[in-house]
């Protein structure tokens, strides 16, 4: 089951929290207490907005076990709009073409399920980002 | 660097061996590069795989080879880095002859992938990528490489048809070697019409998974003059490594690994990249290749599939890649990959390379990477037998 395993991640999963430097600044995703840029210590937590773009994206056809109910689906990096990239899921494209460059922002679905009786595993995924105007018309 | 010689060199056909475990596949490169190497002295063994534990849940294989292989009480361990297991256990071999506390290494690589079957392969493949982050979201080792592929495409303005030219050269090699899982020649327009695996990754894109197992045997470059008639010197060996997950490279399209070892290779061996003869390089998926010939310094950024469409891959190149078929025709038997790599080169500056000899090579380079470079192993080889041609055989 690894519960431990995803339960340990949850703030990561559900949150986006990362990290920022003390010494540079540079934000942090996922968290790895040292900086990437800089090498120096970053431990300060940072909860990133979830907004960003398409830096890459693949569509899968021939999925790892555990997977196989949802091929073909598309996974992307995604450039935060803080700067680092993070990989994920695209969801709720409806009939939207995926482009590099397009908005989106994060939402949480499940990232999949171990059978009738195991564990559900959710966490981030990326759509399309909803401009401001339609969220205030609704 | 200069005083380790490879004196023994074996391999198994790469393909599906049905009859055959991986102790059994283990045995035949054995076997084989111990009769190369006309001895039986070992000293240390050490053994290349990725997945042997999880695809037929046997663990230890550094004890059960060397006791399946007649070296029972011989030290013995299991080198694993991936895809890049071969060449690392290499890399251990190397240092163990150089440090002067092992005499004689033996290097087995080995994979044994159709004990298992579709999409089982395809997740414990994925394990060499990052599970937390990566591999939890569902993405797979094909995938990770069309991450890659999508992004230089719009990067750089290279089409889909552009890679073709790496994978028609592999199988025009794969062709002429017989130990080739795939020896049929592939016609360029036929490319687009690849199934696709992980758009815009097509299965002509990426090398199949496959059954083998190939050994070296190195010894110090002294001692192997008497030994064999062709030693072949080790002038570099390097091991580098990058971040697994693409999201965390500061620029996704640049091999770092693969560039500072190759880099650090030339400097000790040396050599600039026009002195290299023949290069077997990583051609795990056509854009690794691409990259691959970017970060070891024979194509600037963004350029490397001009060298394939060019012909400049091919034997009469400027710089021949993948002469036994690469990963994409000979197969890709991830944990034994860089170990055939080495033999491969090993058997071009011989001049025993058969069919796929490039004419007159005498420096070889073999760079092994683990998944899309998190790993990068490059090995220099050169031919060191010119003033042995009296070899006595003692």
């Amino acid at each position: 089951m690894q519960v431990s395993r995803h339960w340990r991640l949850k703030s990561e999963r559900y949150k986006l929290v990362g990290e920022t430097c003390d010494s540079c600044g540079v934000k942090l995703f996922p968290p790895r207490d040292v900086c990437l840029a800089c090498e120096a210590p970053a431990k300060e937590l940072y909860t990133f907005t979830g907004f960003g773009e398409i830096y890459s994206y693949t569509t899968i056809y021939d999925p790892p076990a555990g997977f196989e109910h949802n091929a073909p689906y598309t996974v992307a990096l995604i450039k935060l709009e803080e700067g680092p990239l993070v990989t994920a899921q695209l969801t709720d494209m409806d009939d939207e073409e995926v482009r590099i460059g397009m908005p989106v922002e994060m939402v949480t679905r499940k990232l999949r399920s171990e059978g009738e009786e195991g564990m559900i595993v959710y966490g981030y995924k990326f759509r399309p980002a909803v401009p401001v105007q339609e969220l205030s018309a609704a | 660097m200069s005083d380790v010689s490879i004196i023994g060199i074996g391999k198994t056909d790469v393909g599906e061996h049905w009859n055959t475990s991986v102790r059994h596949l283990s045995w035949y490169a054995i076997e084989a590069a111990l009769d190369d190497a006309a001895t039986t002295d070992v000293d240390a063994l050490y053994v290349g795989n990725m997945l042997a534990g999880r695809l037929s849940q046997q663990d230890h294989l550094g004890a059960l080879v060397a006791d399946f292989a007649g070296l029972r009480g011989v030290e013995a361990v299991t080198v694993e880095a991936a895809d890049a297991s071969g060449g690392a256990a290499m890399r251990q071999a190397v240092l163990a002859v150089k440090s002067g506390l092992v005499r004689t290494a033996m290097v087995v690589g080995v994979e044994k992938v159709t004990d298992e079957t579709g999409s089982a392969v395809i997740a414990e493949l994925a394990t060499g990528l990052d599970a937390d982050y990566e591999l939890i979201h569902g993405l797979t080792a094909a995938g990770a490489a069309a991450l890659l592929m999508r992004r230089y495409m719009h990067d750089y303005g290279v089409q889909l048809d552009d890679f073709a030219a790496f994978s028609v050269n592999a199988h025009g090699n794969g062709a002429d070697n017989p130990e080739a899982m795939f020896r049929n020649r592939l016609a360029a327009e036929r490319f687009a019409t690849a199934p696709v695996v992980a758009e815009p990754v097509s299965l002509f894109d990426m090398a199949p998974l496959a059954d083998g197992a190939a050994a070296v045997i190195v010894t110090d470059a002294e001692r192997a003059m008497d030994m064999a008639p062709k030693p072949v010197q080790v002038v570099a060996s390097t091991l580098a490594t990058d971040t697994i997950a693409l999201h965390d490279r500061r620029e996704v399209l640049w091999l770092a690994a693969a560039a500072q070892s190759a880099e650090k290779a030339m400097s000790m061996a040396g050599i600039a990249p026009h002195d290299v003869d023949v290069f077997e390089l990583h051609d795990a998926y056509t854009i690794l290749a691409a990259l691959s010939l970017e970060a070891c310094g024979f194509a600037p950024r963004g350029q490397g599939w001009h060298l394939a469409r060019d012909g400049e891959i091919g034997r009469q190149g400027s710089i021949p890649i993948s002469t036994f078929g690469g990963l994409k025709a000979r197969g890709n038997p991830l944990g034994a990959t860089g170990v055939y790599q080495i033999v491969e080169v090993a058997q071009q500056l011989r001049g025993e390379a058969g069919a796929c000899q490039v004419p007159g090579a005498q420096i070889g380079m073999a760079q092994n990477l683990g998944m899309a470079g998190g790993t990068a192993v490059t090995h220099i080889l050169r031919a060191d037998f010119s003033g042995n041609l009296e070899f006595s055989g003692k």
